[in-house]
């Protein structure tokens, strides 16, 4: 499994109900049942969807950018997003969707604000491009990055509160240093959000 | 006429009966003291009968959902996309069931059955079918194979209500339920078009108010009409324009009032040959079946109080240029199921057939039921 995936499992309580967005092909979803959690989750590319559904993982297709209209207020537990915030029309409100639909958001997403990719444009001049962000600036799906600190910011704007943050490179892996300066060191921020 | 039969097909097939003595009342209080049901079966009941899958059918669907009946038909049955061996419905490991619904007229009891009552055949004096009605029959046929349990229920279209309303009605039948291409409820549109074609039908001078059978007349006329409308409901625009564009029969415009336009002959065709198949009375009967189904009108209104009984594992699916039942209205069942806590899973097609899209073999579509179902058998085994 993805290393982000095992440090979000440990987050998750046993038999919660937990709503996973942009789901992929179930990976997550298919773990924690095992651990009695009761997943759904939502995909829009179908051959994505084909394989939850031949997993036994529940799966809706769904837009993201058209909200979560579908879901009551406080039906889930959990829900999550994993590496695509950035990629939605309006990170701010799909935020908001998410803690009308869930006591506690999981979030992960790339830091614009790594020393590599400063350095890059600092140096360069030109929008940072990684192995993280393959992508040009012109065709990118990543249409809002932003920093560890950007971030902090709009989820204290929003009214919500970070009950936990882990820091890691793209390994995955934390150090000391790493959360001495997260917004410079960090490679990728999970953080667990709830409402105030 | 298939010179040889395709090796994924069920092959040659043969309709059986079942005659039920025991009385079945119906949603608007009558009820039918006698009635026969017939029926095809596909593939092989395994030793503790799990792998039984009931198909339902559509308006103008039948009991014929698979192979051939003679080496001289002209087509297979009407799911043959789906069903047969290595399809998504694959009879080399499911026992598939296919009924003809009551009040239908390809073999099951109907306006065209003889009334014991009066000796003549029931024709307008038939009882309006609820789905719920219809449910109740085929549960019965069911049980009557000596099936406790049925791995799933399958349907399209009016096929999809039927599925749903098993879900309802008996929760402990099935482990899984597939709605394809289905609403939870007409909305007043679809309502419009069915009144249209019941109009066409019995303004029909030949219709003699459904007593044509005594009068030896036919309402081909109006059946025809009522189903040239509803096959332009069954196609996307795009698919139509694909077909047709503005193609003329005969490459010139005659300023007169015949069929000048290709899709104009089309559904002139269409509708002449399903008015020499189908019986008027059914298709006013089958579409008010239609217009009333509504589960959730038992429970204020409310889809997910009523899907709550359900403990079925749902696939929903619909199809992009779906008009009919556009891709909206499964997203009202799955809304619903979800906040009944139920287990569902949501497809929503790329195709261009309209709503006739769910008799196509589209990958997609048939990857996610095959999916679904292999992996519905599959529980079922883990949990023996």
């Amino acid at each position: 499994m993805r290393p982000d995936l095992a440090i979000i499992e440990n987050w998750i309580p046993a038999q919660a109900k937990v709503l996973d967005l942009g789901c992929g092909d179930g990976e997550l979803l298919a773990h924690l049942s095992t651990r009695g959690v009761k997943g759904l989750g939502m995909e829009i590319d179908p051959a994505k969807i084909n394989r939850c559904i031949a997993r036994g993982v529940s799966v809706v297709q769904r837009d993201l950018n058209d909200g979560l209209t579908n879901i009551n207020d406080n039906h889930f537990d959990v829900v999550l997003m994993t590496q695509a915030l950035q990629v939605v029309e309006r990170p701010d409100e799909m935020l908001r969707e998410m803690l009308r639909v869930a006591d506690q958001a999981i979030v992960t997403f790339p830091n614009f604000g790594h020393w590599s990719t400063r350095a890059y444009l600092g140096i360069l001049g030109r929008m940072p491009m990684s192995k993280a962000l393959p992508n040009s600036w012109y065709d990118t799906p990543n249409i809002h990055l932003c920093t560890f600190k950007d971030f902090e910011v709009l989820v204290n704007d929003l009214g919500f509160r970070v009950l936990r943050r882990s820091v890691v490179d793209r390994e995955h892996n934390s150090g000391r240093l790493m959360n001495l300066m997260p917004n410079l060191l960090g490679e990728i921020a999970i953080y667990q959000l709830c409402r105030r | 006429m298939p010179e040889q039969i395709p090796a994924n097909s069920v092959g040659l097939v043969t309709p059986q009966t079942m005659a039920f003595d025991e009385p079945l009342p119906l949603r608007c209080g009558r009820s039918i003291d006698q009635y026969e049901l017939v029926y095809e079966t596909y593939g092989e009941l395994n030793a503790d009968r799990s792998n039984a899958i009931l198909i339902c059918h559509a308006l103008s669907g039948h009991h014929h959902a698979a192979g051939y009946h003679s080496m001289e038909d002209k087509k297979p049955g009407w799911w043959e996309a789906c069903i047969g061996p290595g399809k998504a419905i694959d009879t080399d490991k499911f026992f598939v069931i296919a009924m003809n619904n009551l009040g239908g007229c390809h073999g099951s009891t109907g306006p065209t059955s003889i009334n014991p009552e009066t000796g003549q055949p029931f024709g307008p004096d038939f009882p309006v079918m609820a789905v719920r009605d219809w449910v109740k029959s085929q549960y019965r046929l069911v049980k009557a194979l000596g099936i406790e349990k049925l791995l799933a229920v399958v349907g399209g279209s009016l096929g999809g209500m039927q599925a749903m309303r098993w879900s309802i009605d008996y929760p402990d039948m099935m482990s899984a339920v597939a709605i394809i291409a289905a609403a939870p409820k007409l909305t007043a549109q679809n309502i419009a078009f069915n009144e249209v074609a019941r109009q066409s039908i019995v303004s029909d001078p030949d219709f003699r108010a459904g007593r044509y059978y005594e009068h030896d007349t036919y309402p081909a006329k109006g059946l025809a009409l009522a189903r040239m409308l509803g096959h332009i409901t069954y196609l996307s625009d795009n698919a139509m324009r694909e077909k047709f564009g503005r193609d003329l029969r005969n490459g010139k415009l005659n300023f007169n009032f015949d069929a000048e336009f290709q899709v104009e002959s089309y559904l002139r065709y269409q509708g002449e040959n399903f008015s020499s198949k189908f019986d008027a009375n059914s298709y006013l009967l089958l579409t008010k079946t239609l217009d009333y189904f509504d589960p959730a009108a038992d429970h204020d209104g409310d889809l997910a109080k009523c899907m709550a009984q359900a403990k079925a594992k749902f696939l929903v699916i619909s199809f992009s240029t779906d008009w009919r039942f556009a891709p909206s209205r499964s997203e009202e069942i799955v809304q619903a199921l979800i906040a009944a806590e139920k287990q569902v899973s949501y497809l929503e097609v790329e195709a261009d057939q309209g709503h006739d899209a769910f008799l196509f073999p589209i990958d997609d579509y048939v990857n996610a039921l095959s999916g679904f179902l292999n992996r519905a058998q599959q529980e079922v085994h883990d949990a023996a």
